[in-house]
């Protein structure tokens, strides 16, 4: 079994603040809207969206601390496999899927893609960018596998499975005829350009639509 | 404090009610006896009701004294000044079930048709019956909604049949250690106790009222059920190998082990406090339940008409019903659109874990209780 947690960018610095990838997605949902977390961790975002957007949100977590923590919030989040149980999901069943640095563990993200977008009308996705120059650094001058803020853990201990750069993921939707509706490249939490994104973003987020 | 005046609600509570209720059966039950307590008080607007369901063997004496044994109710972990279930705020409800030995309708209460008790020709029930009969005490207490249902083990087949059977009337339902349907396995050992109290010779074919009751069927019973409330590594941890007040081993059948002696014990003070044939119709109603075959084979089907929220949790080391069994119900509940929650806790209890202290279980149950308010 993959690990969803732990989370992949440092925590926010505390309640109320919220990691910069799931801020550009909390602007982005359109308030009153279902919404389903996949890979919510402690339900930092559904707890901003439902307090702040009025959305009914749901979550999916692989990690049972981290469903307790969201369940003491008093959200609803099922303890599960982003991998096996989002085939319960019924089709359109919510406005958004969202999918927050969660992509890169699992074991079929195509797969995993294919249900986001059947269960929700649009989906948000987040991942690391395995192609920023600092972990192309490390593995051109240092000849070894990179840990850095964003992939903060060694190889032989990290969730990430399938390391992927904003350029494959780019490809891979176009191949697929997904539609992209946003895209956001961050780098230390600011924007930065499309253009050089494949270059300079630590990460990305996309909102597709089948 | 008015409604502490009202004969209807407070501690030791039985109230007859004319039924009739209509068992799966086909058989009209009346009058309908139901032993019940409630604690705190119901709200103006009849919004803060929770109505907790107990386990097989259980009672309504959940948080305050029992009667019999003067010991603590059996979830005072869960109910009480400051716990999750707060009479402070919640309007509790507890109800001994239909078929039961402790103030409501079963084998062992008498049959006005022939004065005498109903023994083996009481109706057999179902967990549906059984919730049908709370439905009733909530008509007769003024309880229109429930803000909860909540229920481990049995109860939380209970709290299931709850939200489908009255939808409209459960807005959160708590599913706590317990299945959608009993297994093969279930069954096996049920009827295995049930077999215990069968071959006991006191048993005369449930005819024991006023003569000496099956207590040794019965505590066999109690013993193979109990095995089945505990872990292989909670058992181990308890008492190992090890010998009861011997150096030795007797080269005998005294309880030489000391997880001999404590299943003894448990049986044998279980039926002072049960009735044999009370056992025997529950654990039926146990076998018999399968809330998907009531809802056309499709387990979502029983919750299409709910707009409860629902929170079930698991134990990782519960056997009797296994996460896979929750995890069942939470595709089904998915599949249906209900707003769920689900969490697989760990424990080294076994099935028991939901009745322990579980400061971690009683975070996850008030989060979710408050986040309804």
């Amino acid at each position: 079994m993959h690990a969803v947690s732990p989370p992949l960018t440092p925590p926010a610095s505390g309640r109320g603040t919220l990691r910069s990838d799931l801020a550009v997605i909390a602007r982005n949902v359109a308030p009153g809207t279902r919404v389903l977390d996949v890979g919510c961790g402690d339900g930092a975002l559904m707890a901003a969206l439902r307090d702040s957007a009025g959305v009914d949100a749901r979550g999916l977590e692989l990690d049972p601390t981290n469903v307790a923590a969201a369940m003491e919030r008093g959200l609803s989040v099922v303890q599960g496999d982003a991998d096996i149980d989002l085939a319960d999901y019924p089709d359109n069943s919510f406005d958004y899927a969202i999918l927050s640095q969660t992509l890169q563990t699992t074991r079929h993200p195509d797969r995993v893609l294919e249900h986001l977008l059947r269960i929700g009308g649009r989906a948000f996705v987040s991942f690391p960018n395995f192609a920023h120059w600092r972990v192309r650094a490390s593995l051109l001058w240092g000849g070894r596998m990179p840990v850095t803020q964003l992939l903060p853990v060694a190889w032989y201990a990290t969730p990430n499975i399938h390391h992927v750069t904003i350029d494959d993921f780019r490809s891979f939707v176009r191949e697929r005829d997904i539609a992209v509706e946003g895209s956001w490249f961050l780098s230390k939490g600011r924007p930065t350009s499309a253009s050089a994104a494949n270059f300079r973003a630590e990460h990305a987020v996309f909102l597709l639509r089948r | 404090m008015e409604s502490a005046l009202d004969q209807r609600f407070g501690l030791n509570r039985r109230v007859t009610l004319p039924g009739p209720l209509k068992l799966d059966g086909g058989v009209l039950l009346s009058p309908l006896d139901i032993g019940y307590e409630t604690y705190g008080t119901l709200a103006a607007d009849g919004g803060n009701a929770i109505l907790v369901c107990h386990a097989l063997t259980g009672d309504q004496h959940v948080a305050g004294d029992h009667p019999v044994t003067g010991k603590p109710g059996w979830w005072t972990r869960m109910i009480g000044p400051g716990k999750p279930i707060d009479p402070a705020r919640h309007f509790v409800i507890c109800a001994n079930v239909l078929g039961s030995c402790m103030g409501s309708s079963g084998p062992a209460t008498i049959n006005p048709a022939t004065d005498k008790p109903w023994g083996m020709s009481f109706p057999v029930i179902t967990i549906r019956d059984m919730v049908r009969a709370q439905a009733m005490l909530l008509d007769h207490l003024g309880v229109a909604r429930l803000q909860a249902v909540v229920g481990g083990s049995m109860g939380g087949m209970q709290v299931l049949s709850w939200a489908a059977t009255y939808p409209e009337r459960v807005e959160a339902a708590v599913v706590l250690a317990s299945t959608a349907r009993h297994s093969a396995q279930n069954i096996a050992f049920h009827e295995v106790g049930r077999q215990a109290i069968m071959a006991d010779p006191a048993w005369r074919g449930g005819e024991y009222y006023g003569a000496t009751p099956p207590a040794a069927g019965l505590a066999v019973a109690r013993m193979a059920a109990h095995i089945t409330y505990l872990s292989e590594a909670g058992l181990t941890e308890k008492f190992g190998r090890r010998l009861q007040a011997r150096e030795a081993k007797s080269f005998g059948f005294d309880a030489d082990f000391q997880v001999e002696s404590y299943l003894r014990h448990q049986g044998l003070t279980f039926s002072d406090r049960f009735d044999a044939n009370a056992y025997l119709y529950i654990t039926r109603a146990l076998d018999y339940f399968d809330l998907a075959e009531e809802h056309g084979g499709v387990l979502a089907n029983a919750f299409r008409d709910s707009k409860a929220r629902f929170c079930i949790v698991s134990f990782d080391t519960d056997w009797l019903y296994p996460t896979r069994d929750s995890r069942a119900i939470v595709h089904a509940l998915n599949a249906a659109g209900a707003r769920a929650s689900f969490v697989e806790l760990s424990s080294p209890f076994g099935h028991d874990a939901f009745l322990l202290e579980s400061p971690e279980l009683n975070r996850v149950i008030d989060g979710f209780l408050r986040a309804g308010q």
